[in-house]
C-alpha cells in the first residue's frame, strides 16, 4: 500500500516457547484511525511493544514511512514519530503535570548540556516556547489549571487525559493508545471517543487503538484487526468484523457461530 | 507505627506546655509568624542554654544567636522586587557570607579564634583545615548526588573517580614522570626538577575532563544494568581502580611506574597564581608561603569550586537534561518512551557526576600534597555515598549538609567527642568515672555512621533535607517494573 505509514512485515515474537505474536502482517494507513482488538492475552501489548521498540521482533520487519525500524531503540520509534501511553498508567507520579508534558518534548528542545548550564539566550527562548506549547497541550487535553499538580494527584480519568497530553508532546504522526477507556465511565468512555476523532481531525494524526469497549471501537475506527492466539484472524471495517465468523468465535465459542 | 509515636510526643508536648499555662486553641490563633518566632527564639534558647551549661561560654554567642534568628523567623521566600522573586537568593547569599567570612571570624594564626563559644559534646569551631576537607567533600557528595540523587542510578565506586582525579594531579603536577620535561604555569618547582608541572587550573580541568572520560567508559558497559546489578558492577570498578594505583608501578610487567604502588605520588605541586598575578593583581603566587594562612586560601578557593559544582547542579537539575535524568528515575520505560535515549541520558550523568569527582579528588591531592592508594578503599565510596542519602537524596542543600557534617565528625567531629567523654566520665573525669580506660571514639567511625544511617532511614528515609520530590517517591515508591526484555536495552 503506497500511503502506509506503518507496515509490519511477518511479524513475530516468541518467549522462549510461547509463540505470542505470529507472523502478523499489518497496516496502518496514513489517516486512518485502526483499532486492534481480541480476547485476553490474544498478544496486542506485545505487538503494541514491538511497534514501539520496547521489544524487538524474534522474526520480522517493522516499517515507519518507509523507514526500516526493525532493533531500533524506543527513542529512535518516538523521534520518528511514533508516540504511545500505556495500558497501566506510567505517568511520572511524582513530576507535575507540566513537568510530564516537557518530558514529552524531550526530542523536541534542542539544546546540549553545556548550553543548559550556561543558560544560553537559545536555551531561554527554547524553554519559553515548549512550557507555552506544553500549556497548550494540557489544555487541549481537557487538563486546564492542573499545570503544577503531581500526577499522582490527579483524578483517574485526569492520569488517563495527562497520559495523552504527554504522548502529543512528544509530537507523533501516529500515536498508539493502548486501552485508553479502561475504567472509565461510560460518559467519560464516549467524551474519549470523540476526544480521539478530534484528534484526527484538528492534528492530522493517525490512530492505532488497542480497546475493548466495543462501543469505542465501532464508533471511531476505519478499519478493525482481530488477533487471538498471537494470529491475525480478522480485519476490515468495523461492520465487517461485527459479522466475521472467526471473530465470534474467538470471542464467545463456537457454539455462538452455530447459533447464529 | 512511626506516625503514631510522633502523634504521641506531639501530644506529651503540650501536655507539658499546657502545665505552663499554654493553651493549644490560642496559641492555633497566634498569626503565623508570631509562632515561627516563639519557636525559634525557644529553640536558640536552649541551643544558648546548651553551651552555657555544657560548653564554654562566650559572649560572642549572643551575636551568632541574633544571626540565626535574623535568618530563619522572616520569610523570605515571600520577598520580590519589581516582581520578580529575588527573595529566595536571600538565605543562600547569607549562608555563603557565612561561609566566605569563617576564616577571619573562626580562625586566628592557623588555630580556632578564641573567642567563640564551644559546643556541648562537639567542642570548638571546625578549624581551616577540617573546613577544606567538608568543602572538598561537598563537591564530591554533590557529583556523585549527580548519579544517585538525580538519575536514581546506584553508584557504589564512586571513588574511582576520586582516585582518578587525585592521580590526574599526581601525573602532571610531580616529578612522577621524570623523563619528561614539560612546565606549564608551574608553582613552587625548584629549578632543576623534571616530570610534568603544570599550573593547577589546569590540572584541576584536565583531571575533571579525564574522570568524565573515565566515567564514560566505565559508563558505557554498564549502565544497560538495572538496579543491583549496576550497584554491583560499580562495586567492581571501585575496586578495580585502587588495586591499579596501589600495582601500577610495574604496569602490566612492562616496567613502567605509572602510579608508584603504594609509596603513591608525593609531593604534588601547591596551587598559586604565580609572580605576575601576584605583583598586577595581588593574587597569591604560591598557596603554601602564606604560612598559617594558607588554609584559608585553600579553603577559599574550595568554596569557589563548591560554587560552581552548586551552580551546575541547579542549571542542570531545571533544564532538559535534569528532567530527563528524574524521569528515569521514576520510570525508565515510560521515559524512554518519550524519546529520552536511556543509554545517552545515563551516561551523562555518570560523566557529570565524574567530572565534579575529578575536580575535588585533584584538588584534595594538591592540598595533601599527594596521592596515595590507601586513600581509595570502598569505605570512602559508600562514606560520600552516606553523605547524600543522610542529607536527602536530589537536594542540594541536603547534600552540602550530609557531606559537611559526616566530613566533620570524621576530620574532627569524632575527636572532640571522644575528648569530651573522656574528660567527664573517662579514667579521673570531671564528673564521674563510668569507665577506666580510655575511650578511642574515632576507632568506632564506621560502626557510629552506620547507626546515624540505620536512624536516619528509619525515622526520615528520605534524608534531612529531602527534596520534596525525592520524600513522595520514599512515601509512595516509584513504579519501574521491568518491560523490556533484556536484548531490547
Amino acid at each position: 500500500m503506497a500511503d502506509a505509514l506503518l507496515e509490519t512485515v511477518s511479524l513475530r515474537k516468541e518467549f522462549g516457547g510461547l509463540v505470542a505474536v505470529d507472523d502478523v502482517d499489518f497496516v496502518v494507513p496514513a489517516g486512518a484511525i485502526v483499532s486492534l482488538i481480541g480476547p485476553n492475552g490474544a498478544g496486542k501489548t506485545t505487538f503494541f511493544n514491538m511497534l514501539t521498540g520496547v521489544y524487538k521482533p524474534t522474526v520480522g520487519r517493522v516499517v515507519f514511512e518507509g523507514r526500516d525500524m526493525t532493533g531500533k531503540p524506543p527513542h529512535a520509534f518516538t523521534h520518528r514519530g511514533i508516540g504511545r501511553t500505556f495500558q497501566n498508567i506510567r505517568l511520572f507520579q511524582n513530576m507535575t503535570a507540566l513537568e510530564n508534558v516537557l518530558v514529552g518534548m524531550h526530542t523536541r528542545i534542542k539544546g546540549n548540556l553545556f548550553e543548559a548550564i550556561a543558560r544560553t539566550p537559545r536555551i531561554r527562548r527554547e524553554e519559553e516556547r515548549a512550557r507555552g506549547h506544553a500549556r497548550e497541550l494540557l489544555e487541549y487535553s481537557g487538563l486546564q489549571r492542573k499545570d503544577g499538580v503531581v500526577g499522582r494527584n490527579l483524578s483517574y480519568g485526569d492520569q488517563r487525559r495527562l497520559e495523552v497530553a504527554r504522548a502529543l508532546a512528544t509530537e507523533p504522526k501516529l500515536l498508539l493508545l493502548d486501552e485508553p477507556t479502561a475504567g472509565m465511565n461510560p460518559q467519560e468512555t464516549a467524551e474519549f471517543t470523540s476526544f480521539v476523532s478530534r484528534l484526527r481531525e484538528d492534528r492530522g494524526l493517525t490512530v492505532l487503538l488497542i480497546e475493548h469497549d466495543m462501543r469505542v471501537v465501532m464508533g471511531v475506527s476505519d478499519r478493525v484487526t482481530v488477533l487471538d492466539y498471537g494470529e491475525k484472524i480478522a480485519e476490515g471495517t468495523p461492520s465487517e468484523i461485527q459479522k466475521n465468523d472467526r471473530v465470534i468465535e474467538a470471542y464467545l465459542g463456537s457454539a455462538a457461530v452455530s447459533l447464529k | 507505627m512511626l506516625r503514631r509515636a510522633n502523634a504521641e510526643i506531639s501530644a506529651l508536648w503540650w501536655r507539658l506546655l499546657g502545665l505552663g499555662g499554654l493553651d493549644r486553641a490560642r496559641w492555633q490563633r497566634l498569626p503565623r509568624l508570631t509562632r515561627r518566632a516563639t519557636k525559634t527564639f525557644a529553640w536558640v534558647a536552649i541551643g544558648l542554654l546548651l553551651v552555657g551549661f555544657l560548653g564554654v561560654w562566650k559572649w560572642s554567642a549572643l551575636p551568632m544567636a541574633a544571626v540565626v534568628l535574623l535568618l530563619v523567623i522572616p520569610r523570605y521566600d515571600r520577598v520580590t522586587v519589581g516582581g520578580r522573586r529575588v527573595g529566595r537568593f536571600i538565605i543562600p547569599l547569607a549562608v555563603l557570607a557565612i561561609a566566605v567570612t569563617y576564616p577571619i571570624w573562626a580562625s586566628s594564626n592557623g588555630t580556632v579564634n578564641p573567642g567563640l563559644p564551644q559546643l556541648p559534646i562537639f567542642g570548638t569551631f571546625p578549624q581551616m583545615s577540617t573546613m577544606v576537607g567538608m568543602a572538598v567533600f561537598v563537591m564530591m557528595a554533590l557529583g556523585l548526588n549527580f548519579v544517585v540523587g538525580y538519575a536514581g542510578l546506584l553508584d557504589l565506586g564512586y571513588v574511582a573517580f576520586y582516585a582518578m582525579g587525585s592521580y590526574t594531579a599526581g601525573w602532571f603536577a610531580s616529578s612522577q614522570f621524570a623523563h619528561q620535561n614539560l612546565f606549564i604555569g608551574a608553582i613552587g618547582v625548584t629549578p632543576g626538577l623534571t616530570g610534568f608541572h603544570f599550573s593547577i587550573w589546569l590540572v584541576l580541568l584536565m583531571a575533571g575532563i579525564a574522570t568524565a572520560i573515565i566515567g564514560v567508559l566505565i559508563g558505557l558497559p554498564t549502565l544497560r544494568l538495572r538496579g543491583d546489578y549496576l550497584a554491583i558492577v560499580t562495586l567492581g570498578f571501585g575496586e578495580i581502580m585502587p588495586q591499579i594505583a596501589r600495582n601500577g608501578d610495574n604496569l602490566f610487567g612492562t616496567g613502567f611506574n605509572l602510579t608508584n604502588g603504594t609509596g603513591g605520588i608525593t609531593p604534588i605541586d601547591p596551587p598559586g597564581f604565580g609572580n605576575w598575578l601576584h605583583h598586577h593583581v595581588g593574587l597569591p603566587a604560591n598557596y603554601l608561603t602564606l604560612g598559617t594562612n594558607s588554609d584559608r586560601a585553600f579553603f577559599w578557593t574550595a568554596l569557589i569550586l563548591v560554587l560552581l559544582t552548586v551552580f551546575v547542579s541547579s542549571r542542570l537539575r531545571d533544564s532538559r537534561l535534569g528532567r530527563a535524568w528524574i524521569a528515569i528515575r521514576e520510570d525508565e520505560v515510560a521515559a524512554s518512551a518519550m524519546g529520552i535515549p536511556l543509554m545517552r541520558t545515563k551516561t551523562w550523568a555518570y560523566a557529570t557526576g565524574a567530572f565534579f569527582g575529578g575536580v575535588a579528588g585533584a584538588y584534595y591531592a594538591a592540598y595533601n600534597s599527594g596521592a596515595f592508594p590507601d586513600q581509595f578503599f570502598f569505605n570512602i565510596s559508600v562514606f560520600i555515598l552516606c553523605m547524600v542519602i543522610l542529607g536527602g537524596m536530589g537536594n542540594i542543600w541536603g547534600v552540602i549538609f550530609g557531606a559537611c557534617f559526616l566530613e566533620y565528625l570524621d576530620l574532627e567531629g569524632l575527636n572532640n567527642v571522644g575528648a569530651w567523654l573522656n574528660g567527664h566520665f573517662g579514667p579521673g573525669g570531671s564528673d564521674f568515672s563510668l569507665w577506666h580506660k580510655t575511650l578511642d571514639v574515632p576507632l568506632y567511625e564506621f560502626g557510629i555512621y552506620g547507626v546515624i544511617i540505620v536512624v536516619v532511614m528509619l525515622f526520615r528515609p528520605q534524608g534531612l533535607i529531602p527534596s520534596s520530590r525525592r520524600a513522595a517517591e520514599f512515601e509512595e515508591g516509584v513504579h519501574d517494573q521491568p518491560l523490556y526484555d533484556v536484548e531490547a536495552v
